[in-house]
C-alpha cells in the first residue's frame, strides 16, 4: 500500500467487485453469523439456503454473511438485497422457513410477511 | 522437588507440544500462549505437562503452577471430550440458568467440575458468554447454545452423543 | 383551522363491501367521544389501491397506512394513536417489495433512536472480508493520518472530539495517547482491552466479530499517534468466533500493507498480535491485563506508575478498549469537531448498550450520549413484556448499581450515571421486574466478584466473603437488626481502600440495592418475606381447595413426599416436610398452588 491514491483505487476496484458479484446474482441472501445468530441457528439457516438454492439450480442467488446487528432476541436475522428494492430483513428465521422464503421470495418475488422484521430503503 | 523427578515420556503429543514451543520461544511472554496449547493437545495440564513446559522454557515450575491455578479456564484434572459450560452471567441467571444446571447434573448424573465416566462430558460453569439475548446460553466445546431448555438440554446431549 | 390529523378512509367499491363506511362512523363517534372532532379530520376517498387488503385507513402526516380494520379495531386505533400518538403496530400494513407505503425501519423507534457510529458496519459488511470493508472507505482514515496528518494533529482531532474510554472509567482518551506520547522510550505499546467480562456486556463482542478491521484501523492509528511500533488485542478465551475472524482480518491487514513495515510508504510500522485470556475477570482491569499478556498471574498492580508510563514490559503503554478504538477511524474521516456535536456537554459521541433480562427486545443499541435511560429502556428496549413493569435496571454489571424508575428521565452520561451511584461500565444494561429480588440480585453481584477476587488486597478478598455473608443469611431468613448498616460500612469501606478498580466497584451493587430498595432488605430482615418470591427459604407453597383438581401431579413430582391426598381428594402440602423447591407450583395445570412469603 503505496498511498491514498493507491487505497482509493483499491476501493473502487472492490466497490465494482462487490458490483459485479451482485450482477451475477440478482439477489443476495446475507446470514448474520455472529455469536448470537450462530448460537441462535444461524449455520444451520445459512446451509438451509445454500441446499435450497442448489437444488433449484438457482444460479443467480448469492448467499453471504454478516457480523450483528444488534436485534438478539430476532436472530437468527437474513436480509434479502435485491437491486432497486428496499432490503428485507427476516427474524427467527429457521430451515422449513428459509424453504418458503426461497420458494415465495426468491423464486416468486414476494416477501413472506409473517417472518417479516423491517424493511430498509437503500 | 518431588516433581522433577518426573519422567517425560517422549510421544507424539510431547513433540507436538515441543515443536509448538519451539515456535514461540523467541516471543515475550509465551507462557499463556503454551498453556492454551497444551490444553488444547492434553485437554487437560497434569503436573507431569507443567513439568515439561517448565523445564522447556527455563521458567520456575512454582510459577507455571502459580499461572495454571489462576486461571478458570486451565484445568488439573481430566476433562471430557465435550466441555460443557453454563453462562452463569446476569441475564442467564435471571433466565433460570442455575435449573439449566441442575438438568444437566440429573441427566449426566455428575455434579459441577465433574466428568461422566465414559470421559465424554464435563460439566463446569463460567460467567458470561455475551450472548445475553438469547439468555439461557451455553457452550459445548465451542458451539454456542440458545434459549436452552429441558428439551434442547436432551436434544444436545444425544446429538454429542451420537457424534461419540 | 388546520386539523392534526387527516384520516383518509377508502370508500373504493371493494373497502365498502368490507364495511369501510361503518368504520367511518365509528370512527367519527369515538372521534367525538374523546372530544378530538377540532383536531382530527376524517376523510372519504376514493380507491387507494391495496383492496385485498380493505378496509384501507391512511393517516396524514404520519402516513402510517392501517389495513383489514374492523369496527372493533376503531376504538384502539383512535385512542392508541390519534390520541396517544402510538400507531397500532398489529393493524399497520407491511407492504410486499414494490409499494411505495411501507413500515420502514429508519421510521421505528428501535431505529429512530439510535445513531450507528460504532456498530456502523457491523451486520452490513462481511466481517471475513477485507474488500468489503475497503469498499466502505475502510483504512482511509490509516492512510489520511499517516500521510496527510502528524501525531500531533490527530491528537488534537482527538481531543477535539471529547472522545472518552467507554471501558468505564471515561478517562479522555487524547490524555492516555498524549501521556504516552511524551514519554521517551526505545519501544511502546498499544493495547486493546477485550477482555469484555462484564456479565450482561457484549458490545465489543459484536464490534470484532462483524467489523474486526475497525479495530485494527484505531489502533494503528493511535500506534502512530503515540509511537508504538507494536500492539496487542486482549481477547477473553470465551470469544471464539471473534479471536478467529481478528486473527483472519490481522493477517489481511498485513498482506495488504496496512500492518507490516513502512505502511503507506512513511516511517511508521505496526504489528498486531492478539493474545487470548484464560477465565479470569480481574483481567479487565489494566495492570492485570498487562501481566496477563506478560504471560504472568493476572493480578493487579498499584498505580502509579500508569501504563502510559510503564506498561507492558515495562515499557509505555496507550490503553483503550474496543469501542474507544471503534471510534477513531469516524473521527478522523469527519474531524473531531463534528463527533463534538454529538452527546451532552461532558460526553460526546455514542455510547453502545447491551439490553437483557425482562425486556422486550433484548439486543444492542448504540445511542448519541444523552439519551434518557427512559429512552433506552422502552423505546428502543420496548419495554416489559405483557404484564411486567421495570422496577429497576441495573447498569454497569459487577461494578454498576440499580437506577429505579424516577431516575429513568436522566439523560446518561458518565457524570450523572455515576451521581445516581451506577456506572457507565461497559455499558450492561439489565431490567428487573416485579419478579426479581433485589437482595438476591445484589447477592449473585458480589458471588460474582468474591468468586473472580484474585486475593490479592484484604479489603477485596475478606471485605466482599464478609458482605456475601450477611447477603447469604439476609436471603436466607436468618437477618438480624444492624446487618444492612454492616453491610453499609463494609461497602464503603472496601471502596476506599481496596487495591484496583474492580475491588473499589465491587460493593456498588449492594450500596445502590440498599440505597434504592431499603425496604426490600428491611422485609427479608424483619418479616421474613421476600416480595419477588425468589429467596427460596423465604418462600412456603400452599394449594388453593379452590382450584386443585385432585390430579395428583404434584404429589407424583414433590421429591420428599410432602403432598398428601389421592386421586378425589383434595392434596395438602405438610409444611414440616417441605423443602420448597417448587416442583409442584411448576406442574400444576390448574394454578391450584401458591407462592406464599412473609405471610405468618
Amino acid at each position: 500500500m503505496k498511498n491514498l491514491e493507491e487505497l482509493r483505487k483499491l476501493r473502487e476496484k472492490a466497490q465494482k467487485e462487490i458490483q459485479l458479484r451482485s450482477k451475477d446474482a440478482k439477489i443476495k441472501v446475507v446470514v448474520g453469523m455472529g455469536t448470537s445468530g450462530i448460537a441462535a441457528g444461524a449455520r444451520e439457516v445459512l446451509k438451509a439456503f445454500i441446499t435450497e438454492i442448489n437444488q433449484k439450480n438457482l444460479t443467480d442467488v448469492m448467499v453471504t454473511q454478516t457480523g450483528e446487528k444488534g436485534m438478539s432476541s430476532m436472530e437468527p436475522i437474513v436480509e434479502i438485497h435485491e437491486e432497486k428494492k428496499p432490503v428485507i430483513i427476516y427474524g427467527d428465521m429457521n430451515p422449513s422457513k428459509v424453504k418458503k422464503v426461497v420458494e415465495e421470495h426468491i423464486v416468486n418475488g414476494k416477501v413472506v410477511e409473517d417472518y417479516l422484521i423491517s424493511m430498509e430503503e437503500k | 522437588m518431588e516433581a522433577l523427578k518426573i519422567h517425560i515420556p517422549d510421544n507424539e503429543q510431547y513433540r507436538e507440544l515441543g515443536a509448538y514451543i519451539e515456535s514461540v520461544r523467541n516471543m515475550p511472554g509465551p507462557l499463556i500462549n503454551v498453556l492454551h496449547r497444551a490444553q488444547g493437545i492434553f485437554g487437560y495440564l497434569p503436573m507431569e505437562v507443567q513439568t515439561f513446559i517448565s523445564r522447556e522454557l527455563d521458567i520456575p515450575l512454582s510459577t507455571v503452577y502459580g499461572v495454571v491455578t489462576f486461571y478458570n479456564f486451565f484445568s488439573m484434572t481430566p476433562r471430557g471430550k465435550y466441555v460443557v459450560n453454563i453462562c452463569m452471567g446476569t441475564a442467564c441467571y435471571v433466565k433460570g440458568a442455575s435449573k439449566i444446571v441442575d438438568i444437566f447434573k440429573d441427566e449426566l448424573g455428575i455434579g459441577e467440575g465433574e466428568t461422566t465416566e465414559d470421559n465424554l462430558f464435563t460439566l463446569t460453569t463460567a460467567r458470561c458468554f455475551g450472548a445475553c439475548g438469547l439468555a439461557p446460553v451455553l457452550m459445548v466445546n465451542e458451539d454456542v447454545y440458545g434459549h436452552v431448555d429441558r428439551k434442547k438440554v436432551v436434544e444436545i446431549i444425544k446429538k454429542y452423543r451420537t457424534l461419540g | 383551522m388546520a386539523h392534526r390529523l387527516n384520516v383518509l378512509v377508502c370508500s373504493g367499491a371493494s373497502c365498502i363491501s368490507n364495511d369501510s363506511l361503518k368504520v367511518k362512523e365509528a370512527m367519527l363517534a369515538e372521534i367525538d367521544r374523546l372530544g378530538l372532532n377540532k383536531e382530527i379530520k376524517v376523510i372519504e376517498t376514493g380507491c387507494m389501491g391495496p383492496c385485498q387488503l380493505g378496509p384501507v385507513i391512511l393517516v396524514y402526516p404520519d402516513e402510517t397506512l392501517y389495513k383489514k380494520v374492523q369496527v372493533e379495531d376503531v376504538r384502539e386505533i383512535v385512542e392508541q394513536h390519534f390520541l396517544k400518538g402510538r400507531p397500532v403496530e398489529r393493524l399497520m400494513y407491511k407492504s410486499p417489495l414494490t409499494d411505495e407505503l411501507v413500515h420502514k425501519s429508519s421510521e421505528v423507534d428501535y431505529f429512530q433512536k439510535q445513531v450507528k457510529i460504532v456498530l456502523a458496519n457491523c451486520g452490513n459488511i462481511d466481517p471475513e472480508s477485507i474488500e468489503e470493508y475497503i469498499a466502505v472507505g475502510g483504512y482511509e482514515a490509516l492512510g489520511k493520518a499517516v500521510t496527510e496528518m502528524t501525531p500531533d494533529t490527530v491528537l488534537n482531532e482527538i481531543k477535539i472530539s471529547g472522545l472518552r474510554g467507554r471501558g468505564g472509567g471515561g478517562f479522555p482518551t487524547h490524555m492516555k495517547w498524549m501521556f504516552t506520547k511524551n514519554e521517551k522510550s526505545d519501544e511502546k505499546y498499544v493495547i486493546c482491552n477485550a477482555d469484555e467480562g462484564d456479565p450482561g456486556a457484549f458490545m465489543d463482542r459484536s464490534v470484532i466479530e462483524g467489523d474486526p478491521h475497525t479495530l485494527i484501523e484505531g489502533m494503528a492509528i493511535a500506534g502512530y499517534v503515540v509511537g508504538a511500533s507494536k500492539g496487542y488485542v486482549y481477547v477473553r478465551a470465551e470469544y471464539p468466533l471473534a479471536i478467529e475472524r481478528l486473527q483472519k482480518a490481522i493477517s489481511q491487514a498485513k498482506d495488504v500493507g496496512f500492518l507490516g513495515e513502512k505502511i503507506f510508504q512513511s516511517d511508521f510500522s505496526f504489528d498486531l498480535e492478539v493474545r487470548v485470556g484464560a477465565g479470569a475477570f480481574v483481567c479487565g482491569e489494566e495492570t492485570a491485563l498487562i501481566h496477563s499478556i506478560e504471560g504472568k498471574r493476572g493480578t493487579p498492580r498499584p498505580r502509579p506508575p500508569y501504563p502510559s508510563a510503564s506498561g507492558v514490559w515495562g515499557k509505555p503503554t496507550v490503553l483503550n478498549n474496543v469501542e474507544t478504538y471503534a471510534n477513531v477511524r469516524h473521527i478522523i474521516l469527519n474531524g473531531g469537531a463534528w463527533m463534538a456535536k454529538i452527546g451532552t456537554e461532558t460526553s460526546k459521541g455514542t455510547k453502545v448498550f447491551a439490553l437483557s433480562g425482562t425486556i422486550k427486545n433484548t439486543g444492542l443499541a448504540e445511542v448519541p450520549m444523552g439519551t434518557t435511560i427512559r429512552e433506552l429502556i422502552y423505546d428502543i428496549g420496548g419495554g416489559a413484556p405483557e404484564g411486567h413493569e421495570i422496577k429497576a435496571v441495573q447498569l454497569g454489571g459487577p461494578s454498576g448499581g440499580c437506577v429505579t424508575p424516577e431516575y429513568f428521565d436522566t439523560p446518561i452520561d458518565y457524570e450523572s450515571l455515576t451521581q445516581l451511584g451506577a456506572m457507565m461500565g461497559s455499558g450492561g444494561v439489565i431490567a428487573m421486574d416485579e419478579t426479581a429480588c433485589m437482595v438476591n440480585t445484589a447477592k449473585f453481584f458480589l458471588d460474582f466478584t468474591c468468586f473472580e477476587s484474585c486475593g490479592k488486597c484484604t479489603p477485596c478478598r475478606v471485605g466482599l466473603k464478609q458482605m456475601y455473608g450477611l447477603l447469604d443469611k439476609i436471603t436466607k431468613g436468618e437477618g438480624e437488626e444492624g446487618d444492612i448498616e454492616a453491610l453499609e460500612k463494609l461497602g464503603n469501606t472496601i471502596k476506599t481502600t481496596a487495591l484496583c478498580g474492580l475491588g473499589q466497584t465491587a460493593p456498588n451493587p449492594v450500596l445502590s440495592t440498599i440505597k434504592y430498595f431499603r425496604h426490600e432488605y428491611e422485609e427479608h430482615i424483619h418479616d421474613k418475606k421476600c416480595r419477588a418470591l425468589v429467596c427460596k427459604d423465604l418462600i412456603s407453597y400452599e394449594i388453593d381447595a379452590e382450584k386443585c383438581k385432585a390430579c395428583t401431579l404434584c404429589a407424583q413430582k414433590c421429591p420428599v413426599d410432602a403432598i398428601r391426598g389421592q386421586r378425589g381428594v383434595i392434596h395438602v402440602i405438610e409444611q414440616e416436610k417441605c423443602v420448597s423447591c417448587g416442583s409442584c407450583y411448576d406442574v400444576c395445570p390448574f394454578g391450584a398452588v401458591q407462592r406464599l412469603s412473609g405471610e405468618n
